[in-house]
């Protein structure tokens, strides 16, 4: 019998590991992926391919520099999950260029420079977000009607290569999402029943028939792979539910104050990137704490961070700004929240036996 | 009874399938040699009393305990004592330690034993001081001597005794064999125990996975009074003994203290056993229930082993090895130890001998922490093991004690559960090592000071009086030539 080295127990292991987390979270994204692809066609599906392909290529060039192992770190599964959720929050028929430097700033700056998977402080697909929205705020709110598959003037094949990668006149109604329309419209002084006549439909922000990034649209299929998730143990409960309830207790209180100002609740949890973010980016476990109470907190500021951006700041959606700024509070929040540990006090000092009799 | 939720743990597969269902199998042959080292427990390494060539009866005293906590060994067989050296042992670090090596004559035959004691007329002191002579030390893996425990009432108000019959680790089934099969014996040991401790009440806590056990014990608890027999949910670590304490009590021992500070003492059920051996028919310690299993064993099992018996022996008994075992284990496959060689003998501590496929194992890859938390889900001390991993990997041990490195009891239920596959328990076992090393050094060091110290003193006062001799004389001089001078002049005039 040959010397088996000391190691430490246990023996035994669960049946889980990296790549399975990630495999798990892509499959929850299917529906809601898989419905944007149907909305918007052939120009999203290439979008969604370049997207990912040149996360991929960043990722090898990265590992490659680096020294590591390739074929175990790209196929981890981090870099696809990564440009996929980056996919979801472009707009539907944004240029090939916008997918690549996207995945570029995702993979390169925020997470290999930051020293590869679970390294990062921020959340790649987010700071890509921001980072395009500030340096091309054209393209980045260039948002369009959807046109389904195999309606009439739905783009073919190779009208979705000309619309995505440029030289082609492809003829689109252009429009604004929601929160951009009320942002602007309540912005120069008009009352909010006004501008919501004929646009307030919850039944559509729910299913997904509207004017949206590519996977942002329907809430439902979202929020059923997000449940699939916790189902399954791949997330839990506590971010998802603090940031929807925290989104909903701000606006219903302001709505509440001024009606003709402030959107109601159904509003902002139905549209926009609130149902993405809250099941899919704020749940990233790298950049969110790690104790159930840590995420409570961080969900809740995260909320109040989406309604104050949506409410007050110039853009009309604030959710990848909060996350980012939530990513920045983690190690704080990480720090002072801490479970209590067995046989001491919050404090750290042992339990006084006398106190416990 | 009304138990207790306790945080964190991991519902694990118990693949006692293997081995739960089988008679605990008593008749073995006596193997060729047996390997006895000198220290099967915590705390001073016992003493041998017998020289090379002396011939040795089953039951007698060949090493006794030095101290207040050790325990003494008896001869498991009778035999001749071969050699006394060093010999492989079931300890991580592979090195070997003090063996007594007998070689028995067949005959097995019984040296003249202690007068049975019983519990109702005996004193708390004539039971503990029985069990101590036994040698009898924890049988669940700690090996902390069983009368030093006993004696706790000493020092404490007691009013409980737990007995653990949790037995949380997956394939281990001895003590639930125990249960099934010798309730009676073990409840009467049980008895004896409470009357040593001089407490009326006592729990034993038995998992839900154990019906059988369960029926068993509870049968025979009925006729004495005190004795409860308790079905705990089957879930990882409920045998750690204070996470046990608080499920039935609800009550948590504190940072550093033992169970007793809560009037609590606990034993295993296997100790019960040898106990009950010990006070109603005077045997020491010298053989014990121990499970072989794993599916890298052919015909796993448990046996009814002499202490001292090779690993090899058992595992020829079991009809060898399916396949080339990945792990060989002494304990469970959660805490238990790897076995270093297949020649080091069974001791009073272990509970199995596990040999592991690779399958079983599903060792993997270490991958990059993705901070998912589960690890500070499961963790029952309430500990954040990632970021104690963390500060460790940065040699940063003193951050790692400030959050809690020396709370942890090892239980792995972070490794278990960790999707990145990281060796959790590893580092926290390198970090407590490196600490208690560092401790000793420092106190090392400190002494060494005080020393240093005290001699530079010495060396003061040594040059003090000196210097004040010295000047003394030189005063003296001084005065004298005054004097020799004013005599002289006197003189001249």
């Amino acid at each position: 019998m040959s010397f088996i080295p000391p190691i430490s127990g246990p023996y035994l292991r669960e049946n889980s590991d990296v790549r399975k987390i990630m495999l798990l979270v892509m499959l929850a994204l299917l529906p809601a992926t898989a419905y944007g692809f149907y909305l918007f066609g052939w120009p999203a599906i290439i979008l969604f391919l370049v997207t990912l392909g040149s996360a991929l290529f960043f990722e090898m060039i990265c590992l490659a520099i680096a020294g590591r192992s390739i074929s175990t770190y790209t196929l981890d599964g981090s870099a696809i999950l990564t440009a996929w959720l980056l996919a979801l929050s472009l707009p539907p028929w944004a240029p090939w260029w916008i997918a690549v430097i996207g995945s570029g700033i995702a993979i390169i700056i925020a997470k290999q420079i930051f020293g590869g998977l679970g390294q990062n402080v921020f959340n790649p697909a987010m700071v890509a977000r921001v980072a395009l929205l500030i340096s091309f705020p054209l393209e980045m709110t260039y948002f369009i009607q959807p046109v389904p598959f195999l309606n009439e003037g739905a783009p073919s094949f190779m009208d979705g290569l000309g619309i995505i990668f440029g030289g082609s006149n492809f003829d689109a109604v252009s429009s604004a999402s929601l929160l951009d329309f009320i942002k602007t419209e309540v912005g120069q002084g008009a009352a909010l029943d006004q501008v919501m006549a004929g646009r307030y439909q919850p039944e559509n922000w729910l299913l997904g028939n509207s004017i949206s990034s590519m996977g942002e649209g329907s809430a439902l299929l979202i929020m059923i792979g997000g449940i699939a998730l916790m189902f399954l143990r791949v997330i839990s409960w506590h971010i998802p539910l603090s940031i929807l309830i925290s989104i909903a207790l701000f606006a219903s209180v302001f709505h509440m104050i001024d009606g003709a100002r402030y959107p109601d609740a159904m509003v902002h949890l139905l549209s926009g990137a609130t149902m993405l973010g809250a099941f899919f980016i704020a749940t990233d476990p790298v950049t969110s704490p790690v104790t159930p109470k840590g995420q409570i907190i961080f969900g809740f500021g995260l909320g109040a961070l989406v309604f104050i951006i949506r409410t007050w700041a110039a853009y009309p959606e604030g959710m990848a700004f909060a996350v980012l700024l939530m990513n920045a509070m983690t190690p704080l929040i990480d720090r002072y929240i801490r479970p209590r540990i067995f046989g001491r006090t919050r404090q750290g000092d042992p339990l006084d036996i006398q106190e416990e009799l | 009874m009304k138990l207790f939720r306790i945080r964190g743990g991991v519902n694990l597969e118990g693949r006692k399938e293997l081995t739960a269902h089988k008679d605990v199998i008593l008749d073995l042959v006596i193997p060729d040699l047996l390997h006895i080292p000198v220290q099967q427990h915590i705390g001073t390494p016992a003493a041998p009393l017998v020289e090379v060539d002396d011939y040795v009866l089953k039951g007698q005293l060949i090493a006794d305990g030095i101290g207040s906590v050790s325990a003494p060994i008896h001869a498991p067989t009778s035999g001749i004592i071969l050699r006394i050296g060093e010999y492989p042992v079931a300890h991580p670090s592979g090195l070997p330690a003090l063996t007594m090596t007998l070689e028995p004559d067949g005959l097995d035959k019984w040296c003249e034993l202690p007068k049975p004691l019983d519990p109702e007329t005996a004193s708390a002191k004539e039971i503990a001081e029985r069990v101590s002579e036994a040698g009898i030390v924890g049988m669940g893996g700690a090996t902390f001597p069983s009368a030093v425990k006993l004696n706790l009432g000493e020092h404490y108000n007691l009013d409980m005794l737990v007995i653990n019959g949790a037995e949380c680790e997956p394939y281990l089934t001895c003590d639930d064999r125990i249960m099934r099969d010798r309730p009676e014996m073990t409840i009467k040991g049980v008895k004896a125990m409470m009357k040593a401790l001089g407490v009326s009440k006592a729990l034993i806590a038995i998992e839900k996975n154990k019906p059988e056990a369960f029926h068993a014990m509870e049968k025979y608890a009925a006729d004495y009074e005190g004795i409860t027999v308790v079905d705990v949910p089957a879930r990882y670590p409920m045998g750690s003994e204070k996470h046990l304490v608080q499920a039935l009590t609800g009550r948590e021992t504190p940072a550093a203290g033992l169970t007793a500070d809560l009037s609590v003492v606990v034993h295993n059920v296997a100790t019960a056993f040898a106990i009950y051996g010990a006070v109603y028919h005077g045997r020491p310690l010298i053989s014990r229930v121990v499970t072989v299993s794993g599916r890298a064993i052919k015909k796993p099992g448990n046996y009814y082993v002499l202490i001292g018996t090779p690993i090899s022996f058992l595992t020829d008994i079991c009809g060898g090895f399916t396949e080339k075992p990945k792990q060989l284990l002494m304990g469970g496959p959660m805490m238990g130890q790897p076995i270093p060689n297949i020649v080091v003998p069974i001791i009073k501590g272990s509970s199995g001998i596990l040999a592991l496929t690779e399958a079983e194992i599903k060792e993997r890859r270490a991958m990059p922490c993705i901070r998912c938390g589960g690890c500070v889900a499961v963790c029952p001390c309430g500990l954040v093991p990632l970021e104690l991993a963390a500060l460790i990997r940065h040699d940063d041990l003193t951050g790692a004690a400030k959050i809690g490195l020396k709370d942890c009891v090892g239980c792995g239920s972070c490794s278990y559960i960790c999707p990145a596959h990281l060796p959790l328990v590893q580092y926290f076992n390198y970090a407590k090592g490196r600490l208690k090393a560092d401790e000793a050094n420092r106190k090392k060091q400190e002494k060494t000071k005080i020393l240093v110290d005290s001699k530079n003193l010495r060396k003061e006062e040594i040059k003090r009086i000196r210097m004040e001799k010295f000047a003394k004389q030189k005063a003296e001089a001084a005065k004298a030539k005054l004097e020799k001078e004013a005599k002289d002049a006197e003189e001249t005039l």
